[in-house]
């Protein structure tokens, strides 16, 4: 099998400015800030000019091989490196050290509907985009029907895009993107897209692109997508690969890592949060029915899932609403606990204390879960809100009691139905 | 890895890849898309589009016709003062639409920039092939005008592809220095309409160069525009314009620094637009 791609020593540096968010400079800003450094300088030669700049290096140290064939699953925090790791293979932007070499036709496929002009018809689009991803005119002349039957809108092709549903337009921009054929394909995350049903449409289309033999890289958050798609992964996090192995194995570590670091940082330390904190959620915990913490949880059982506050204004607060999400691994919300809903919105009191929701008989599949807590005064203030409080994993438990698991890949959520014929 | 293969990069840090003009040959479909694009864009979109190239250089000449030609009676050759000022507006338009189309490319597509690969040069290029269309318009203008005033033109018109190709360096050569550093400075451009405006008056739009006393002419032709719009003159009007050459032959240095230093410069920033914009 031959080498396709060999990245040695990559790094990508970025340098952060301190002083202003923004991305670009203004000349004006550049001019003044240069007027000032000189009269200072000027002024107090012994001075030292602060640093306001701060180097950031997205990538380093970065070597691996990519054989022919391979399909990579590319996976990590955000944050980790990831979209650099594509830019930088797809020359959307240069390395800051070492070297990258490609062998064969690549094309990358960052976003779906890159240069979409809205004023344009469904069909004037699909040859500019076509020519954009890379596709020559005869090229796009000889797929043009089965693009336009993918992505269903036949009776739209003469119709400026502007005028198109969201659902259309994206499914018009994937249809393209999905009939390139080169040797070499970057995705990132662009199975995000469009209804449940396009989605599936969309994995099959990949599925199909990878059983082709083509050399895949493929960034995703959707782990199940990876795992179905990829047969090689590359772990990343923070600008290097902590794994390259088999898909399953980088999957599996990187689920079980992303759930130690969340369960062990301390959440009133937490600072990616919202609201106005006046009531703030220090502690978490899931209680089986016997208030004894649990780590793992099991489909069927009872339990008490534990939300420690602490009440800064150190006033009573009356009619919160506390809202409590669980997540699956796709992260689609599966089951939403909310206290309005029951009419059972809580009376706080003016000490510190803990919430308890009761959940009987468990309805999730096994999998990995995480969960978002919402604390909100009568509708009108948000009190805190954090997202990934927590990832806790259901294993095991007997639901229905006759042993069956359900299809846990298939449907997070159990409940008992009752069957009968007539 | 074969080295020799057709499809083999090496993309290393701080050197550009050495086969840049196959690249930008292998990416000629892009460049003709794009430019497809802005021009059903610019006609689709509005009748307006259409009827905006045709009333802005008829609205100038009769202004300039006014103020320069009855107003101050400056001298017109051997044309009607009408045509002494379309011939120069025909380059002169074709140079502002182009400088503005092409200097805010980058930015106005910075989502492309982001997102996909291509030769950035392709972007300010592509963009003033729409000036070119208006352009194109404009010299159908210009035969109407002439068949208004029973002008016939100079047999010298032949030369107006060479004029025209001056005009397409001097454009691009500001439009690719102005759409680069308008990536890395985002107020730069501000100056494009200051650099349009300014230069309608100091470049011999609206009056024949041969009323810039002599000893000033040198100093006037470095400004680029000044020879290609004596060109055209020449070539269109032919009898009664004096072709000084001195000038001539500075406005086409000019040009060829203007575009050479303006082709480096892009060259040597253009990896880095999708970081900055």
């Amino acid at each position: 099998m031959s080498v396709v791609i060999k990245v040695e020593n990559l790094g990508k540096k970025y340098l952060i400015s301190h002083q202003r968010p923004e991305r670009y400079v203004a000349l004006r800003d550049v001019i003044t800030d240069g007027t000032k450094k000189i009269t200072k300088k000027i002024l107090n030669p012994q001075s030292v000019l602060p640093q306001t700049r701060e180097e950031f290096w997205a990538l380093r140290n970065v070597d691996f091989e990519i054989n022919e064939g391979d399909r990579v699953g590319i996976i990590g925090r955000n944050g980790a490196g990831k979209t650099t790791v594509l830019k930088l293979l797809s020359r959307i932007t240069e390395p800051t050290e070492g070297k990258i070499s490609i062998k064969g036709r690549i094309a990358s496929l960052l976003e779906v509907g890159t240069g979409f002009h809205p004023e344009l018809t469904g069909r004037e689009n699909i040859y500019l985009n076509g020519a954009i991803l890379g596709m020559g005119k005869s090229e796009i002349k000889r797929k043009f029907d089965e693009i336009v039957d993918f992505a269903d809108i036949e009776k739209f092709l003469d119709t400026p895009v502007k005028r198109y549903s969201s659902g259309m337009y994206v499914r018009l921009a994937f249809a393209v993107a999905s009939h390139l054929e080169p040797e070499i394909l970057i995705v990132d995350e662009v199975l995000a897209v469009g209804d449940a049903q396009f989605q599936k449409k969309s994995l099959n289309k990949m599925e199909d692109v990878s059983r082709e033999g083509r050399t895949v890289l493929f960034v995703s958050h959707n782990m199940p997508a990876i795992e179905t798609l990829c047969n090689r992964g590359i772990l990343l996090d923070n600008g290097k690969i902590l794994m390259d192995c088999d898909v399953n194995s980088a999957v599996r570590y990187y689920l079980e890592s992303a759930m130690t670091e969340y369960n062990t940082t301390d959440l009133e330390k937490r600072v990616d949060r919202h609201g106005s904190g006046k009531i703030k959620v220090v502690g978490f915990r899931v209680l089986d029915s016997a208030f004894d913490e649990v780590k793992f949880l099991q489909s069927g059982k009872d339990y008490f899932f534990e939300i420690s506050y602490k009440n800064n204004e150190k006033k009573p607060c009356t009619n919160v609403e506390v809202s409590f999400d669980v997540y699956d691994e796709r992260n689609s919300r599966v089951l939403l606990f909310r206290t309005n809903f029951t009419n059972s919105n809580l009376n706080l009191s003016l000490s510190d204390g803990k919430i308890y929701c009761k959940v009987a008989n468990l309805p999730l599949a096994n999998g990995m879960y995480h969960f978002s807590v919402f604390l909100a005064f009568e509708n009108i203030e948000v009190l805190d809100y954090i997202n990934e409080i927590a990832y806790i994993t259901v294993d095991g438990g007997d639901f229905f009691g006759t042993g069956s698991l359900g299809l846990p890949s298939h449907c997070k959520i159990l409940h008992e139905a009752e069957w009968h014929v007539e | 890895m074969e080295e020799n293969s057709k499809d083999y990069i090496v993309i290393e840090a701080g050197k550009s890849e050495k086969n840049y003009f196959r690249d930008l040959w292998r990416y000629k479909e892009l460049f003709y898309f794009l430019s497809w694009r802005d021009i059903i864009v610019r006609y689709k979109q509005t009748v307006i589009g259409v009827a905006w190239s045709i009333i802005r250089p008829i609205l100038t000449m009769v202004v300039f016709t006014i103020i320069f030609g009855k107003i101050a009676k400056l001298p017109s050759a051997d044309a009607p003062y009408p045509i002494l000022v379309f011939t120069a507006l025909l380059p002169w338009q074709f140079f502002s639409n182009a400088l503005q189309e092409s200097s805010n490319s980058l930015i106005s597509n910075a989502n492309m920039i982001s997102k996909i690969y291509f030769p950035r040069i392709i972007m300010p290029i592509s963009s003033m092939i729409v000036a070119l269309v208006d352009f194109a318009i404009s010299f159908i203008l210009l035969a109407i005008i002439m068949v208004f005033y029973r002008f016939v033109p100079s047999w010298k018109i032949v030369f107006i592809p060479l004029f025209l190709l001056l005009a397409i360096i001097v454009s691009t050569g500001a439009g690719l220095l102005i759409s680069a550093l308008n990536v890395k400075y985002r107020d730069f451009r501000y100056i494009v309409p200051f650099i349009i405006q300014f230069g309608l008056y100091i470049s011999p739009v609206g009056f024949s160069s041969d009323t810039i006393p002599g000893k000033w002419r040198m100093i006037y032709s470095l400004n680029p525009m000044v020879g290609v719009i004596d060109g055209f003159r020449w070539s269109i009007i032919g009898k009664g314009v004096q072709f000084y050459m001195p000038g001539f032959i500075i406005s086409i240095i000019l040009t060829i620094i203007l575009f050479l230093v303006a082709l480096i410069y892009f060259r040597k920033t253009e990896k880095t637009f999708a970081d900055r914009i």
